[in-house]
């Protein structure tokens, strides 16, 4: 097992993709940065003059705000993560195959579930360097550029988003190995996966806006019209949470921006009751966000337990 | 390593069966090979063979029955059959972005070896199999030869008692797979280690193993010493001669000396081809009293052509009988197959055995 999941992580971290991976996300993440700390010092000298009143968070928002023409970091982890994570697992077994290694390797002594368990567990450590060097490199340039200090509950946040990304792209992962056991060509399940990511990621909230609409209307005003206001916002954010971009870029607002209290309906009547600005603390936050943490672990287990299923149910042949 | 108990059963299957869905890949099947003898399991593509291997490791459950290894169940006490048992899949493949050696010392560490312990018997395995100066570039660049070749060092890297090679000659040049298998015959004679072999190469097979057996779908037809085979085959023509003799520029024979070929002992049928070359089976071999016969008649013979008595005959025979037997049902099969039997190695299977039967025929035998 320790093995071979040396060799499955020096693969990881060896591989041409994996760099070039690294490399555009370490891109993405400084003109992310820089865009953030432009849009923030224009807010904090509107601050000091006196205008507007600046969140105590200011260095979160360092991942959370986007520049004038580039989005921010946290958007770009929620669209590209789950690239990141079909990249590392879509030819994890069936490229084993086509190199007729895995037969080889199953006839090691080694239990079968050694190979996938070793596969993931590198994929995960690997996705978890990447997200954690580039977590640490954006803190301490943004300490830099920005000179703000570090409070221990924005720490704890950070890490604790960090870990909530690399849980995100492992789900991911665990979904694109899944197709690598089903499919016998890796061009087929990376296509598989791509097409899954860009229908939750880009249409699933247009169609779900859709179906909420059909089934509680809300224009044409009148009383009915109000009533179905909140049980269409319901039915909608309840499906939008099919997909794991929804219920990432949830976790993310909840996470680093501590000003948010609630992902539910109600925090669309508070901010329209005008509600008193106030921060919850971590634990509370953590608090808001639990279900959709155990959501996104129990995704992750039931894709790659599916990918573990099939794996030990196939046939190990040429 | 030890050999000393020649007659111990190392490899039992027990009503072994595989199935999917309704097709039965592998039914009933019952082996015993013997600790250091060469095994060969021969058939053609299809008939279970690769599907045999696998339950033998333990990488495929078997529908009923049982396969053990040195007393160890395939199925249960996979782990500890895989400790014992080397093996090398048909069209062995190594990551291609390590070193051959380095393929070899990650195998050895899956095997619980150490680095350094796994560095110095890959030395010693490459030298073996002859890839020492190969041994440093990357597995991707080997050709097909090399790479079966580092296949076995891949397997002599755990050190098996026990060797099951798929198609080890596959798609090999003639030079590389004599090279390979008097490697193979080496490993036998020399360490001791039990080799099952699967392999649709007769003349391959037959020049190294002890035992074959002959697999046709799913079912095992035959198996034996293979002049054991040939003996049991007696009766069926094992033996074939193509003659063209002729008499004052007549190459056709007449009654007489049909009579009297056809009075040779063992002699079962006699035709004549289309280009005019006549055509004899026996279940002995008749060379000498056929030469004897035509130099009597006053016929010289032009050619003669000889073939039979090796595994190529005996595993056409055995084919040939049990797929008339699935034909035609058990009773008539023999002999069908008898009928059948003497196309040369190369021909199809159709036509010329039509051709001889209606010839019999008409030569009334």
């Amino acid at each position: 097992m320790r093995v071979l999941y040396k060799k499955e992580l020096s693969d990881h971290l060896d591989s041409t993709r994996y760099q070039i991976l690294f490399v555009l996300l370490a891109c993405i993440m400084i003109f992310a940065v820089n865009g953030a700390i432009s849009t923030i010092s224009q807010a904090a000298q509107q601050t000091s003059d006196g205008q507007t009143s600046v969140s105590e968070f200011l260095f979160l928002q360092l991942f959370t705000t986007s520049g004038s023409n580039v989005y921010s970091f946290s958007t770009f982890i929620g669209f590209l993560g789950p690239i990141v994570g079909i990249m590392l697992g879509f030819d994890a077994i069936n490229e084993e195959v086509a190199q007729g290694t895995l037969n080889r390797l199953a006839a090691q002594p080694i239990y079968r579930d050694t190979i996938i368990n070793a596969k993931f567990l590198a994929g995960l450590t690997a996705v978890a360097i990447m997200i954690f060097t580039l977590g640490g490199v954006m803190t301490g340039y943004g300490l830099i550029r920005t000179g703000l200090v570090l409070t221990g509950e924005e720490v704890a946040r950070i890490v604790m988003y960090l870990l909530m990304c690399t849980l995100y792209i492992s789900l991911w992962m665990a979904l694109a190995e899944l197709f690598s056991v089903t499919s016998r060509y890796a061009a087929t399940s990376a296509l598989a996966s791509i097409a899954i990511w860009l229908f939750l990621t880009m249409f699933w909230s247009t169609i779900v806006s859709g179906i909420a609409g059909s089934i509680y209307p809300v224009n044409g005003g009148g009383y009915q019209a109000q009533l179905n206001a909140i049980s269409n916002y319901s039915l909608q954010t309840g499906l939008n949470r099919v997909s794991p971009y929804y219920v990432f870029s949830e976790i993310t607002t909840i996470l680093m921006n501590p000003n948010v209290h609630s992902t539910n309906v109600v925090s669309l009547l508070t901010s329209q009751e005008g509600a008193v600005a106030s921060y919850l603390s971590f634990g509370q936050s953590l608090l808001q966000i639990w279900p959709h943490i155990v959501l996104m672990i129990a995704e992750t287990v039931i894709f790659f337990a599916a990918a573990y299923i099939t794996f030990m149910k196939r046939e190990i042949r040429a | 390593m030890e050999t000393a108990n020649k007659d111990e059963i190392v490899i039992r299957t027990v009503d072994l069966c595989k199935t999917y869905g309704t097709l039965k890949a592998v039914d009933h099947l019952n082996l015993e090979i013997r600790r250091g003898e060469i095994f060969g399991l021969l058939g053609p593509n299809g008939a279970g063979k690769t599907t045999t291997t696998l339950m033998l490791l333990g990488l495929t459950d078997p529908t009923s029955g049982s396969a053990s290894i040195e007393g160890l169940d395939c199925t249960r006490d996979s782990l500890a059959v895989k400790n014992e048992v080397g093996y090398l899949p048909d069209n062995v493949g190594f990551y291609p972005n390590m070193s051959g050696r380095d393929n070899l010392i990650f195998s050895g560490e899956m095997n619980g070896l150490t680095r350094e312990q796994a560095g110095e018997r890959a030395k010693q395995v490459l030298e073996r199999v002859g890839m020492t100066e190969a041994a440093d570039r990357d597995a991707g660049t080997y050709s097909r030869g090399m790479r079966q070749r580092l296949g076995i060092a891949d397997v002599l890297m755990k050190q098996p008692r026990i060797i099951i090679m798929d198609e080890p000659t596959g798609g090999l040049d003639p030079q590389a797979t004599t090279d390979l298998i008097s490697m193979i015959h080496d490993l036998s004679k020399i360490e001791g280690i039990t080799i099952l072999i699967s392999s649709h190469d007769l003349y391959q097979i037959q020049k190294i193993s002890d035992r074959v057996g002959i697999f046709v779908k799913g079912h095992m037809i035959a198996c034996g010493r293979i002049d054991e085979l040939g003996r049991q085959l007696q009766n069926e023509g094992l033996y074939m001669f193509d003659v063209w003799a002729d008499r004052n520029g007549d190459s056709t024979w007449d009654k007489d000396l049909l009579n009297d070929v056809r009075a040779l002992p063992n002699v079962k049928l006699i035709g004549r081809k289309v280009d005019g070359t006549i055509h004899v089976e026996s279940s002995e071999d008749v060379q000498r009293g056929l030469e004897e016969t035509l130099l009597r008649h006053n016929y010289t013979v032009r050619e003669m052509h000889r073939q039979g008595g090796d595994l190529d005959e005996i595993y056409r025979k055995y084919f040939e009988r049990a797929e008339a037997g699935e034909k035609g049902g058990k009773s008539n099969g023999r002999s069908k197959a008898g009928a059948d039997a003497g196309e040369k190695r190369t021909g199809s299977d159709e036509r010329p055995s039509k051709i001889r039967r209606g010839l019999s025929r008409i030569l009334g035998k």
